[in-house]
């Protein structure tokens, strides 16, 4: 395991904190190099830090820009390993089981994060430890180094019962009853320290002293499959980056081959050489796995990027992984080459997803339900739908739904020549409509177990210029208390 | 030099709605008149609605146009149009005997988004129509971009319809120019609605006749247009415009009349 832990950047003149309210008091929340040289601590009111330097320079603290600037940390460290989890505040997590002989080693790992992070300009701490609760105690504690296999426990016992970080009430508890060192702790039957201090103290001790090894949750799980190239030198050039975008594409396709898959989602993941991470995700309408068209596909949703794929001083690595996969067998042409034109089709909507966006790029589904406002709805053509049945027309009869409906319904001034009868005229978008046809009413309950909206009467009507429309009454004339009103819901052909 | 059948075919095509029209010189002979002929093959076709308020017709006319030769559509729309006309409803494409699961919807931004994702689409050999539904000036839609559809489309065999309303015909690359209209439908018992109805004025066509037109209802057992008044115009206003038997009044020639001509002098029961 391997924690890096950064205070802020390094001044130039006066000391540099940064400040955030606490219960309404201002307080230091962190503090540089050298205002720590002059005994400032996180956690001192600002006016007492103020009482003793004057001249300190303070900042407000950006939470969130903490957080972008830790995820894209994050983002730079899965060069290292897949599973990278943020420690916040100000930590991450990265488990390199199985991932430190690729760097020659845990020493040479951890130097080269250490070296990664150090050239963004921050101070880091970063410990190699059995289990991701040491790493993260003795990281936190300014050690630097790799804990030898084994040398967990004796490492741990000697630090402080404030990395367990119990808060300051606890902590100074522990400190009143005497117990410094966790080594204190662990000598003593775990049972009281429960009674006395609570469930979780014993529960941090053992994690921090590596008797009790809990998993990380990684920020992103690993995905299925995953290829990636890394140059010797950035390259920044498109032309290239989609060669070795091909060179994955293939590697990937015989993958998912062998396993007789097809991706449903794709991300390809640019890693700059300042470190920024650019994630770019492609999704498919049905499983794919051909090479050509999966680059295709890459290359489009690269053309479409609103903000482009800026190269800066280059790309050290591309990947390209399998996110979500689907059953895919090997295809075969039907005789009547039906099969390849159905495949076809959906390449052309999986061009068009890529270019649009999922959200986009949609297709009709029916859903059970009379409610005329539900009844049909679009969903992304990339979530894959089963065949959907749709209503048989009556026999004969004009269309009884409209082409177009309005969400929500648009009122309209109409005027009945009976109460509960058609309407004679309406007004709709400062128009005056003369109705010459008309049929209904068709009437339709809103669905009692969703909500108590009133009935509506449907009525659909051809105005003097052929032009037909849906209308409808909210509410019954005496049996409903709203006072009816009308609207237009949608237009027919 | 061997010419490869696919392109034989196509060229067959292409030529065939001419021996088509020649063929139904009389409208009675065939029930649409000829219209899917010139509606059919690898060709761009734009529909205009004649007013703000035909939007809903001139979309639909090509929507069927479309649906009716293909067994899938791609149909990209502004996103604009959802406020104007409303959402595009699948019960509503079911009611006119159409698949609503043949529809591939793709909300353009604007008129060059949907422009672009209709040349992605006609660029593929694949059967289908392509529905490029726009509204207002666009000035993404030009002769250039035109020409690039009818090239694709000449290409492919795929069959693109363009519906614009609230806009002026420009000079285009258009193999045909529509001009559509609701019309008053044939009423069913009661002073019920009847099928839609629309009526056609075909503005412009590259080698064939123009100035046709056409009264027609779509049929949803048929899945076809049928003609419902046949109105050879010559050109002039006050020409003889021979109204066919039927239970609607007859459309001007030219179309250059308001709308408010369609007025029917008697509700049909």
């Amino acid at each position: 395991m391997l924690t890096a832990t950064f205070p802020i950047a390094a001044p130039v003149e006066a000391p540099l904190a940064l400040v955030g309210r606490e219960s309404g008091i201002l307080t230091l929340t962190a503090v540089d190099a050298r205002g720590h040289e002059l005994g400032l601590r996180t956690g001192m009111t600002l006016a007492a830090a103020r009482a003793r330097i004057p001249a300190l320079h303070v900042e407000p603290e950006n939470v969130e820009a903490n957080t972008a600037l830790l995820r894209r940390l994050a983002d730079m460290c899965e060069t290292f390993t897949p599973l990278v989890a943020l420690a916040p505040p100000d930590g991450l997590m990265l488990d390199i089981s199985g991932c430190a002989h690729l760097f020659g080693g845990e020493a040479r790992l951890r130097r080269d994060v250490s070296e990664k992070t150090t050239g963004f300009g921050l101070t880091t701490c970063a410990v190699v430890a059995g289990t991701p609760d040491a790493a993260r105690a003795l990281a936190r504690q300014g050690r630097n180094d790799v804990v030898p296999p084994g040398a967990d426990y004796k490492e741990t016992t000697a630090l402080p019962v404030s990395v367990l970080e119990l808060g300051p009430e606890r902590t100074l508890a522990l400190m009143r009853a005497g117990l410094t060192l966790l080594g204190d702790l662990t000598s003593r039957p775990s049972r009281l320290l429960s009674a006395r201090f609570g469930e979780d103290v014993t529960m941090r001790l053992r994690r921090v002293v590596g008797e009790q090894d809990v998993r990380l949750t990684a920020l992103r799980p690993a995905p299925d499959i995953m290829a990636e190239r890394r140059f010797v030198e950035p390259i920044s050039l498109l032309e290239s980056l989609i060669s070795a975008l091909q060179a994955l594409a293939q590697e990937i396709a015989g993958r998912l081959e062998q396993r007789g898959r097809g991706g449903r989602r794709f991300e390809a993941v640019f890693v700059r050489a300042d470190g920024f991470v650019r994630r770019i995700a492609l999704e498919t309408a049905q499983p794919a796995r051909d090479p050509e068209s999966l680059l295709r596909l890459l290359r489009l949703r690269l053309d479409a990027l609103s903000d482009p794929l800026d190269p800066g001083f280059g790309f050290d690595a591309i990947r390209l992984s399998v996110l979500a996969s689907e059953p895919l067998p090997a295809r075969q042409t039907e005789l009547d080459g039906r099969e390849s034109e159905d495949a076809d089709f959906g390449e052309l909507v999986d061009s068009l997803i890529a270019r649009f966006g999922g959200d986009r790029v949609l297709r009709f589904e029916a859903r059970e339900t009379h409610d005329p406002t539900r009844a049909g709805c679009v969903r992304s053509a990339a979530a894959a739908g089963a065949s959907t049945v749709w209503p048989q027309p009556e026999e004969g009869g004009a269309p009884a739904r409209p082409l177009t409906l309005f969400d929500p319904p648009q009122a309209i001034v109409a005027t009945a020549e009976v109460p509960d009868g058609p309407p004679l005229q309406f007004t709709w978008r400062r128009m005056q409509h003369r109705v010459v046809y008309a049929e209904g009413p068709e009437r339709i309950a809103a669905e009692w177990w969703r909500s108590h909206a009133p009935t509506r009467d449907y009525y659909r009507v051809e105005n003097a210029h052929g032009r037909r429309f849906w209308l409808f009454r909210l509410g019954l004339y005496e049996r409903e208390p709203n006072v009816p009103r009308w609207y237009i819901h949608g237009l027919f052909a | 030099m061997t010419a490869r059948p696919e392109a034989l075919r196509r060229r067959l095509v292409l030529s065939a709605p001419q021996r088509e029209m020649r063929a139904s010189a009389s409208p009675f002979q065939r029930s649409d008149g000829g219209l899917a002929a010139i509606l059919g093959g690898a060709a761009l076709h734009e529909i205009y609605a004649a007013a703000g308020a035909d939007a809903p017709a001139a979309a639909a006319f090509a929507l069927l146009a479309g649906l009716s030769q293909s067994p899938r559509l791609i149909w990209a729309r502004q996103v604009l149009l959802d406020l104007e006309l409303g959402c595009p409803a699948p019960h509503g494409l079911a009611e006119l005997g159409l698949d609503p699961s043949a529809v591939v919807l793709v909300r353009a931004r604007d008129a060059a988004e949907a422009l672009q994702a209709g040349f992605d689409a006609a660029r593929r050999r694949i059967a289908q129509t392509v529905l490029i539904e726009m509204i207002g000036p666009a000035r993404a839609y030009d002769l250039t971009a035109s020409r690039r559809l009818v090239f694709a489309a000449q290409k492919t065999g795929v069959g693109v319809f363009i519906a614009r309303s609230d806009a002026l015909p420009a000079p285009s690359a258009a193999t045909t120019r529509w001009r559509v209209r609701a019309a008053i439908s044939q009423s069913q018992a009661a002073n019920a609605p009847g099928a839609p109805s629309f009526a056609l004025e075909l503005l412009r066509r590259r080698n064939g006749r123009e100035g046709l037109n056409l009264l027609v209802e779509w049929s949803r057992e048929a899945r076809s247009f049928v003609l419902r008044e046949h109105l050879v115009g010559s050109g002039k206003r006050g020409d003889a415009c021979t109204s066919l038997s039927g239970p609607l009044v007859s459309v001007s020639a030219d179309g250059t009349s308001n709308v408010d001509g369609y007025i029917p002098d008697r509700r049909a029961g």
